[in-house]
């Protein structure tokens, strides 16, 4: 019993001590003598690996996910008659929920698990330690570019996947399905609200890109430095990435559309 | 070089990303997307549009032969009026034409029923800019349910 009370403390006081190092990394490279002017060419090369080179599996995800929504939405809705709903629901649905779930979850796999494994192996490789022996600031020219990039693009990102989505909807069901494309764009247009839902997804987004990265750069510099510790860093980014947006999202989705 | 290429893509991927936000923009505030093809203007006036909404069809037996335009109130005596932007291809209507706002389905959304009217001699074509004198009101299913409730008290 005992021993199981100092299991508890013991699990508790490593979460906490985890928690302060992220804090202080998160510190040290984002509000710590930030250099805006002189990094920005890094930020831009991150953004070209976490960004840009995600955009292809954003485009066919969104495009996807748009079609299978606007046929499961047609299923249902030709039953009512009311098929001219199908612009609204495959754009709220993109826009407030899947548009910054699914692209934070994917961004998580795709440049997330990228990120750790890349700075844990500078780890392993001593990269870090040779910058601090050169007194140049690993968590200034290594992290800072790398959550900056993510925090820029990723909101991008979920903007793509969302308009993608809604042309993938009109792609099955106006081209395909024979919904008409004025009462698909005219409902659309008459029931989205710039504010309430393009701006609040925006927001989501924005969260969700702070707290993937966060963790990615994290896990990453906080890894063993072994092979061993680089793949359950790598494990980890991705597990705690996509449970931490799933939760946020509920949150963010209850203080911003519930009652 | 590589580093410029590095930069195109990135200014790539931030036009991309604007473009996506203006089309989300766009839908929102309720422009672009002017049709297909040359339309002309027609003006209808209603007692009461229901919930007709720009960029409802315009249908003749089921054709979509245009939009709404926009929708209105006559400053002068406080009735709406409905413009319709008609294909170009569908311009032989004669004046003796109606109009009626219908409802698609029970919950549907709504849209016009355009009713071609019969022609003789001294009857001319629908042109630009014109009203279309005989409309036939949206159903208001309140108005509807109250008419019913009163027929009632009265048996």
């Amino acid at each position: 019993m005992v021993s199981w009370l100092a299991d508890v403390g013991a699990g508790t006081l490593n979460k906490l001590r985890a928690i302060g190092r992220a804090t202080q990394i998160l510190w040290g490279a984002v509000v710590a003598k930030p250099q805006p002017i002189k990094h920005f060419p890094l930020v831009i090369k991150q953004m070209h690996v976490v960004g840009v080179k995600s955009l292809s599996i954003i485009v066919v995800s969104g495009l996807f996910i748009g079609m299978v929504m606007a046929l499961q939405g047609y299923t249902i809705l030709v039953d009512y008659g009311a098929e001219g709903s199908l612009g609204p629901m495959v754009a709220l649905s993109l826009l407030r929920e899947l548009g910054p779930v699914v692209t934070a979850l994917l961004f998580a796999g795709r440049a997330g698990s990228a990120l750790t494994a890349e700075i844990g192996l500078m780890k392993a490789t001593e990269q870090l330690s040779s910058l601090e022996m050169m007194a140049v600031d690993p968590l200034r020219r290594i992290i800072a570019p790398r959550l900056w990039a993510g925090l820029i693009s990723m909101p991008m990102l979920a903007i793509i996947f969302s308009a993608v989505g809604i042309i993938g909807g009109h792609l099955v069901g106006v081209d395909w399905l024979g919904v008409d494309a004025g009462s698909y764009w005219s409902i659309m247009q008459a029931t989205v609200e710039w504010e309430e839902d393009v701006v609040n997804g925006v927001i989501k987004s924005i969260v969700f890109a702070f707290v993937v990265t966060w963790i990615s750069v994290f896990k990453g510099y906080d890894a063993v430095p072994t092979s061993e510790g680089i793949s359950k860093a790598t494990t980890e980014t991705v597990v705690y990435s996509s449970l931490a947006v799933l939760g946020l999202d509920f949150v963010l989705t209850a203080l911003m559309f519930g009652i | 070089m590589a580093s410029r290429k590095i930069e195109l893509m990135v200014g790539l991927f931030v036009v991309i990303a604007f473009a996506a936000t203006m089309m989300l923009a766009m839908k929102v505030a309720n422009q672009g997307m002017s049709g297909n093809g040359d339309t002309y203007q027609l003006l209808a006036k209603f007692d009461n549009i229901g919930g007709l909404k720009p960029r409802s069809a315009v249908k003749v037996g089921g054709v979509t032969i245009g939009r709404v335009e926009k929708i209105f109130l006559d400053p002068d005596d406080y009735t709406p009026v409905v413009e319709l932007a008609i294909f170009k291809e569908y311009n032989e209507f004669p004046e003796t034409s109606s109009v009626s706002i219908l409802t698609s389905g029970l919950l549907g959304e709504q849209y016009i029923g355009f009713q071609p009217g019969f022609t003789f001699d001294g009857i001319e074509m629908l042109k630009e800019g014109d009203y279309i004198e005989d409309t036939k009101s949206a159903l208001v299913l309140e108005d509807l349910i109250g008419q019913f409730l009163f027929s009632r008290d009265n048996d």
